[in-house]
């Protein structure tokens, strides 16, 4: 199938091949229809795509540029790594670039009120920063087992005029928090615009979230082939939901030669079960309001998923992926806590940059991928986020005492 | 025709609403389960909704979600349900509510047909929607069974007429934005939505969401063909200080509405 075929499927309701589309209440679907009409008007309209430029330029900090990973590289089978340091912008990852433009389409449509879900806080943090900017009320659904993992997010969270929200139902981690947020929009749905995080979700938002990350990409290709003269061998990301890999992904689609390849969080092990690889582990299912892999049982019951990383930490995955994955266009790998973590320590170590735990996992995959690849290839790894949030996480990994 | 469909042909020259009674499968345990619907029909209800317990049920309150938890953790899947179904239907005409995943995840024709056989007239899918419904509707159709779809009070009249093309047996007809649960009234929003969905279709209209007294039942019976309770059943039996005193609890509430449905016209 064309690209510009898949383009085609896309348009109709948020298909990717059999994926995606909308499994939601009768109730959401009058929200849904005016937040894809709002974004597709948005995307034609070029007040909004300059207003949203200029957030970029002089909020988040875009473009993000790119660091050569030279002393990493070495334990990555010599082969040139390049970072897109999407951890430089503000509020410390990727995330920012969703909100701002879910943000802007809050206002666009007249709502003052926004809820978000959140794991490991990130996106908690960046929904939180978006409502302080545009003065809107900001509500954030978190599990309540993450609030205690997460309480520096928390706090952020709050300083920054939001309110927190602990989930206490089911197994009050990531997944539960999207149902509450789903529970509240449900009853709210009139003032409210729910804030999603993740390329997940009915359409319009494995759509809409693609295009907000999608500048990753776009930013990225140009400044390689100024940097090197040429297109990359490869183009790694984490994989959890899939926001930042399909927002770095995306633009090199229509490049043959460029392999594309996803890390998602293997846990202690695929073969374990305890882990988030929803595409290498999974089965195609509904979730969330979409179809995609999810981990689920025989019953079609939603399968706990197991990661060091909070914000990987999910037993769903964007329809898009799915559909690339099938398709043959993308390749997932899991990578396990503990080669997350080697390569969290490595980096952190080689290049003076601490990573993400989320990141960590790409920067495993690039080790694999340099060694197969030689040191004649170009490798680029989108560093999604920062890891401030991670250093109790990888002090107690690695036994560092905190007292 | 199923026997949903002749449970409201007969309420209709009755002139009455009925009452339409839900509890999940596996909950308070299987027996227990078995012995709810036997007190749901000492007291009077037209027909059952047994729930398939979900792991991300998010169009239910607090109490739906807890017995969904206590359901699971009693290990309810497929088998159990269809049992639960078979129960019930031996009585009264009795459907399954479920999200969609379970039913994908079963196999769709197979689902459909396991639910005929089973004795049950239908399926109610609160997360499916018309667009992905092309294979489930050639499934009931098959199997003879009955697909009925939720809607809201925020469905448009243009897209209220589009669901209520494709539903069978009755509309379920939300009656306010938000989850299952008792409310201290019944949503006005309620009457206002039936009143628009009869401009649609010429189907039955049970009410759900809120329901949970006698008072309310006949306040909904006055422009509604069936009223649907749940979680004042389920929180009955939470309540109650043992299962014999929980059943009593059923029976007793399930006689209140039972008048209540009879009272409002």
């Amino acid at each position: 199938m064309s690209i510009s075929e898949r383009e085609d499927l896309s348009a109709i309701l948020g298909h990717f091949g059999p994926y995606g589309g909308r499994f939601v209440p009768e109730a959401l679907i009058g929200a849904l229809e005016e937040l894809e009409e709002a974004h597709r008007t948005s995307q034609l309209d070029p007040s909004f795509v300059s207003e949203l430029a200029e957030l970029h330029r002089t909020y988040t900090g875009r473009p993000s540029i790119l660091t050569e990973a030279k002393r990493f590289a070495e334990h990555a089978g010599g082969a040139r790594i390049i970072l897109k340091r999407e951890d430089l912008n503000h509020t410390g990852s990727h995330k920012i670039n969703n909100v701002l433009g879910q943000a802007l389409l809050t206002k666009r449509m007249g709502k003052k009120r926004i809820i978000a879900e959140t794991g490991a806080g990130q996106h908690g943090v960046a929904s939180a920063t978006a409502a302080a900017l545009m003065g809107l009320e900001c509500v954030v659904y978190m599990g309540e087992e993450d609030t205690k993992r997460q309480a520096l997010n928390v706090a952020r969270m709050k300083l920054l005029g939001a309110e927190v929200v602990p989930v206490t139902s089911g197994s009050r981690t990531l997944k539960d928090a999207i149902n509450e947020a789903m529970r509240d929009w449900v009853t709210n749905v009139e003032t409210t615009h729910y804030m999603l995080g993740t390329v997940a979700g009915p359409h319009p938002f494995p759509t809409m979230v693609r295009d907000f990350h999608k500048i990753i990409g776009e930013e990225t290709r140009a400044q390689v082939l100024e940097l090197t003269g040429r297109l990359p061998d490869a183009v790694l990301a984490c994989v959890g939901g899939g926001s930042n890999a399909i927002g770095i992904f995306h633009r090199f689609i229509s490049d043959p030669t460029v392999r594309l390849i996803g890390l998602e969080a293997g846990g202690d092990g695929v073969e374990t079960g305890r882990h988030a690889a929803t595409i290498t582990g999974g089965t195609p299912g509904v979730l969330h309001g979409t179809r995609s892999y999810v981990l689920q049982d025989k019953n079609g019951q939603t399968v706990e998923s197991h990661s060091i990383s909070a914000g990987l930490d999910y037993p769903g995955v964007g329809p898009e992926h799915a559909y690339l994955h099938d398709i043959g266009r993308t390749e997932y790998r899991a990578i396990t806590d503990d080669q997350a973590m080697h390569a969290f320590a490595l980096l952190s170590k080689t290049e003076g940059i601490i990573p993400a735990i989320e990141t960590a996992h790409a920067l495993a995959g690039a080790m694999q991928v340099g060694n197969e690849l030689g040191k004649d290839a170009i490798i680029v790894i989108n560093l999604s986020g920062r890891g401030d949030k991670d250093v109790q996480t990888a002090a107690s990994y690695f036994g560092i005492p905190l007292d | 025709m199923t026997a949903l469909d002749q449970l409201f042909e007969k309420v209709r020259a009755e002139n009455r609403a009925a009452l339409i009674a839900y509890i999940p499968a596996g909950f308070p345990s299987q027996a227990g389960c078995h012995r709810v619907i036997a007190a749901f029909i000492a007291g009077g209800v037209d027909a059952i909704e047994i729930g398939y317990p979900y792991s991300d049920p998010v169009m239910d309150g607090p109490t739906i979600q807890a017995a969904a938890v206590t359901a699971l953790d009693n290990g309810t899947g497929a088998e159990e349900v269809l049992e639960a179904l078979k129960i019930a239907s031996a009585s009264v005409p009795a459907v399954v509510m479920t999200y969609w995943n379970p039913i994908e995840r079963f196999g769709v024709d197979k689902f459909a047909a396991a639910i005929a056989a089973n004795g049950g007239s239908g399926v109610i899918t609160p997360d499916l929607t018309i667009e992905e419904s092309v294979g489930w509707i050639g499934a009931t159709q098959t199997s003879s069974i009955n697909p009925i779809y939720v809607v809201a009070p925020s469905t448009k009249d243009a897209r209220l007429a589009q669901v209520t093309s494709k539903c069978g047996g009755f509309v379920y007809a939300a009656s306010l934005m938000g989850v299952t649960g008792a409310r201290a009234s019944v949503s006005s929003g309620a009457g206002d939505l039936v009143a628009r969905v009869r401009k649609t279709t010429d189907l039955p209209i049970a009410v759900g969401l809120g329901v949970s007294t006698r008072e309310q039942a006949k306040g909904v019976a006055a422009y509604a063909d069936g009223v649907i309770v749940g979680s004042a059943f389920i929180k009955a039996i939470q309540d109650a200080p043992n299962e014999e005193e929980g059943l009593k609890a059923v029976t007793e509430l399930a006689r209140e509405l039972a008048k209540g449905v009879r009272e409002g016209r």
